[in-house]
């Protein structure tokens, strides 16, 4: 019996397991690890995944793609979209359904065959039965959605033991995967998919996850970036043989799919070729193009990507400042401009995750279904019972400190103990070396200032007669100092040279418990809460 | 966690005042209200606390908990494996005849020398296993040895088969010399040797008792019933040791019924006479640990000792008659010496007394005598021997108390006092008539 965790997405599903501790991310008897969400019914036979998105071209009506975001949701309500080039979604029941070969089938039908081939797959590749599954969905999946996926699910074999949001799965997959869960820290979790984008902020606070902000778009993902080149290639097209590539369904598909392939392998080529037999008009399609086109080609949608991550920041009541660290997620995330746009939103201090920095990183496409596959083998043990009891509102649902706790160090800096936006119940301890024999501890509660360093321009001693005034730049940065004065203690006999604990509990009923100690001298005081 | 340094303590006057008190810490505000927000319900950290929330645990309980669950569980080893021997402890095993292998150590063949007759079918089949896999002449033979050497290896296998067979494994136990503990050949010299050398013995017995638990030797403090009923016990033993095991192999040959029978019936007899030497020589065992054994000796003498305590309280009465008697007879004796010895005393007295007076009297005579001369006759020398005279008729006249009294005036009286002394007491002797004339005092 195996667990598995599935990550469904509109472009692409992975899953993975966890076998002996290690990670591993399935791939289908195709040898896909991202498999595509499409399925293609053509003569009878069902495609899935690559070999479905392949009928695009010829059977674009009987491909269905980009389903996900339909599942449980009024047909009035969708935006189809992205469906324009293959089967359209027609309304079935009020829902969304498609009409392939003169058969109707609903959306539940597509992601139950969806489904089913996912878990076949799994289990060719385990040579065992799925015991239970992790399913991540986007943050703004409502609860009727996620009821339909549970049962679609179960209709396909799988047992969902818990369905979890998109951004903490990644988290939680690249903190466990870099052992720095306890790290408290802030983080952005942006996820560039290939039809939308989903971005969260994320307090990680002593291993627990908490969402402040989210953000969503349909307009903004990896699809964007094929119009672009799309746009791109039928205007060289256009130009070399006076043939308009996106005239048909057909040339349109075949320049699209080609453009795909094309923005992939630019995210690890600096230069990459696209060739499309008979694109249009008889006229075969030969190219090529470099990275930099590229990025000038999708100029607009990386300067949309920047101020969607910004907006998001807004909307979180934080500035970019804040952010110590950004993960970036989804097959988008693999090409290198999107972390250099963002980078350059976020102070030098942020660290962002993205394998365009860091290549030893893994590919943010699985990030996703990694954090399931740990979440699905954590729970593994659990009982139904005790999984709902845990997702029950009086354990989800936490009181989050406002301010952070801390204590006045030697140079009277503010030395955060609690950062902000911590649960508790928490229990939280530092150490220090006593200077002294007797040891004032100042508790304060921490205030935000933003310190402005300026940096003089670097005095170019070359010939260059550049007339222009390089402007000094000014470095702001987020400093906490202390604020309200929380209480004083006082440890006498602390030796000096000696190390010195001290510790921050809070119960679950919100009072702040404070501990300082050196060897046998213990000295304790209790903090209310306003 | 990197290690600060630490602020210098500034004492203000309230932290003076706290240290004063000992009691240093001092609340000045409360924090910040807390919102309440969703937490995320993944990763290890959230399922930790949605167990303390629902489960109600305090964080300590729950760090105590997950202290207890975390602990590390070593891969457990085999308690046996340390029971059995790491090597073959008789290397004459490996060369042995595997036809005649009924003569060997078939535990030490296994392994389980330390254990023997205490080795449970687990155990041998465990120590076959081991055995086998070290002495399989496979594992010989691709070490370079020869096929046909695998003796040591049948030898296991018979072993084995015996061992897992409990009647079997009883009739080899039962001739296993090795197990055997041979009792000390000399008296033990002191009571400790006693309990050291023979408990083993008995230990070792124990193995044919039917009857299991079988009692042990115990030691010094052991009580009268314990060693009583042990000796008892070991007197009666109802043993299944038998000597099947060293019978001459019957032929199978059917052809020779009657050479069959005669040796069967020769093994019987031999079984027979073996165990009727075993019986005997058991009987001997314990009758010798019984003679010599110093808690059987000192329970006789304790008894011995009570049965003259017990007999002196019996008598008891008459002794008392007797000292009584005795004690008056004593204090007779007593009485009349020291009455012996007062009359005695009593004599020595007087007789001293009236030396004494005696003394006295010749020292008065003397001093009433010496008082003339002394005063030079009272101016009459030419009269000397009329006044000694008269002295001398003087005293002849006086009485004891008359002579005290007359030597004590003269003592110290001068010449003319003197005279006139003597004329007084001449004259009062006279009229008393005890003078009839005095020439000189008149």
């Amino acid at each position: 019996m195996a667990t598995i965790g599935i990550a469904f997405g509109n472009s692409s599903t992975s899953f993975a397991t966890i076998k002996d501790g290690k990670i591993d991310v399935i791939a289908n008897p195709d040898g896909e690890r991202f498999i595509s969400s499409a399925l293609s019914y053509v003569d009878g036979d069902e495609y899935h995944g690559q070999q479905a998105l392949a009928q695009l071209v010829r059977n674009p009506r009987s491909t269905i793609v980009n389903f996900r975001d339909f599942i449980g949701v009024p047909f009035t309500d969708i935006n189809d979209e992205y469906s324009k080039y293959a089967a359209h979604p027609v309304e079935f029941n009020g829902k969304v359904g498609y009409e392939i070969n003169g058969n109707k089938l609903s959306i539940d039908e597509i992601v139950k065959r969806h489904l089913k081939q996912i878990k076949n797959a799994a289990e060719d590749y385990l040579g065992q039965s799925i015991e239970s599954t992790v399913i991540t969905v986007p943050t703004n999946f409502t609860e009727t959605q996620k009821e339909n996926l549970v049962k679609i699910a179960a209709d396909a074999g799988l047992k969902v033991s818990q369905l979890i949001n998109e951004p903490s799965a990644a988290l939680l997959a690249h903190l466990s995967n870099k052992e720095q869960l306890l790290e408290d820290k802030l983080y952005v979790v942006a996820d560039f998919g290939g039809i939308r984008s989903d971005a969260a902020v994320v307090a990680v606070r002593g291993g627990i996850m908490t969402l402040l902000a989210t953000e969503h778009s349909t307009k903004l993902g990896g699809a964007e970036l094929d119009q672009s080149l799309i746009d791109f290639f039928a205007a060289d097209f256009q130009k070399k043989f006076k043939a308009d590539a996106k005239k048909t369904e057909k040339s349109y598909s075949k320049l699209s799919a080609a453009a795909t392939i094309t923005k992939k392998t630019l995210s690890n080529v600096q230069t990459a070729n696209v060739s499309v037999d008979s694109l249009s008009d008889g006229f075969d399609y030969m190219s090529s193009i470099n990275r930099l086109r590229f990025e000038l080609v999708g100029r607009k949608v990386f300067s949309e990507m920047t101020q969607f991550i910004e907006s998001l920041v807004k909307k979180a009541g934080l500035e970019t400042l804040d952010i110590e660290s950004v993960l970036l997620v989804g097959g988008t995330s693999n090409i290198p401009k999107v972390a250099n746009t963002l980078a350059l939103v976020f102070p030098e201090s942020t660290e962002i995750y993205a394998p365009a920095i860091d290549s030893k990183l893994p590919n943010p496409n699985e990030l996703n279904c990694r954090g399931a596959a740990i979440q699905a083998s954590l729970i593994a043990g659990f009982d139904a019972e005790e999984i709902k009891e845990s997702l029950e509102p009086v354990v989800v649902n936490t009181e989050h400190i406002q301010a952070p706790i801390g204590i006045k160090d030697a140079e009277g800096k503010f030395t955060t103990i609690l950062p902000r936006e911590t649960a508790y119940p928490i229990k939280k301890s530092i150490s220090f070396t006593a200077a002294s024999d007797n040891v004032e501890i100042e508790f304060y509660e921490g205030k935000r200032s933003i310190k402005e360093t300026v940096v003089e321009p670097e005095q170019y001693s070359d010939d260059e007669e550049d007339e222009e005034e390089e402007e000094p730049e000014v470095i702001r940065e987020v400093e906490y100092v202390p604020g309200t004065l929380l209480g004083k203690m006082v440890l006498k006999g602390a030796e000096s040279g000696k190390k010195v604990d001290v510790i921050v509990q809070i119960d679950r009923d919100g009072k702040m418990r404070l501990t300082g100690r050196s060897g046998d001298v213990v000295v304790k005081g209790e903090v209310s809460q306003a | 966690m990197a290690l600060l340094p630490w602020p210098y303590l500034r004492l203000d006057i309230s932290a003076a005042i706290n240290i004063k008190l000992k009691m240093s810490f001092t609340a000045a505000a409360s924090y910040t209200a807390a919102v309440k927000r969703p937490v995320e319900p993944v990763g290890p950290y959230f399922l930790a606390h949605a167990t303390r929330t629902l489960k109600g645990h305090s964080w300590s309980e729950y760090e105590q908990i997950e202290a207890s669950k975390n602990v590390v569980n070593v891969e457990e080893r085999d308690a046996d494996e340390d029971l059995f021997d790491a090597e073959i402890s008789d290397p004459e095993l490996l060369s042995h005849d595997p036809r005649d292998w009924k003569s060997c150590d078939l535990y030490a063949a296994l392994g389980l020398s330390k254990l023997r007759v205490n080795a449970t079918p687990d155990q041998i089949v465990k120590a076959h296993r081991k055995a086998v896999l070290q002495h399989h002449p496979d594992k010989k033979s691709s070490a370079g040895g020869n096929l046909d050497q695998d003796g040591f290896f049948k030898i296991i296998q018979k072993a084995f088969e015996t061992l897992l067979d409990p009647v079997k494994r009883r009739q080899f136990d039962s001739v296993d010399e090795s197990a055997e503990v041979a009792p000390p050949a000399n008296k033990c010299a002191t009571e400790e040797e006693f309990y050291a050398a023979w408990a083993p013995v008995f230990v070792a017995e124990s193995r044919f008792s039917n009857k299991q638990p079988a009692p042990q030797l115990g030691d010094s403090n052991s009580t009268k019933e314990e060693v009583e009923s042990f000796y008892k016990f070991w007197n009666n033993l109802d043993s299944w040791r038998s000597f099947e095991w060293l019978d001459e192999d019957v032929p199978d040959d059917t052809s020779n019924r009657d050479h069959k029978r005669y040796i069967e019936k020769k093994n019987n007899n031999s079984r027979k006479k073996k165990k009727n030497d075993d019986n005997k020589r058991l009987s001997d065992l314990v009758k010798r640990a019984q003679a010599e054994d110093p808690r059987i000796k000192k329970f006789k003498e304790d008894e011995k000792a009570e049965k003259a305590r017990k007999k002196w309280e019996r008598e008891a009465g008459s002794r008392k008659a007797e000292e009584e008697a005795k004690a008056k007879a004593e204090a007779e004796a007593k009485a009349k010496a020291e009455a012996e010895a007062l009359a005695k005393a009593e004599k020595e007295n007087q007789k001293k007394s009236k030396e004494a007076a005696k003394n006295a009297k010749k020292k008065n005579k003397r001093t009433i005598r010496g008082a003339a001369k002394d005063n030079e006759y009272f101016g009459d020398a030419g009269q000397q021997s009329v006044i000694d005279a008269d002295i001398d008729l003087l005293i002849e006249s006086f009485d004891d108390v008359l002579l005290a009294e007359v030597a004590g005036k003269l003592k110290d009286a001068k010449a003319d006092t003197a005279k006139q002394i003597f004329i007084d007491a001449g004259a009062q002797q006279l009229a008393a008539g005890k003078v009839s004339s005095l020439s000189y005092f008149k």
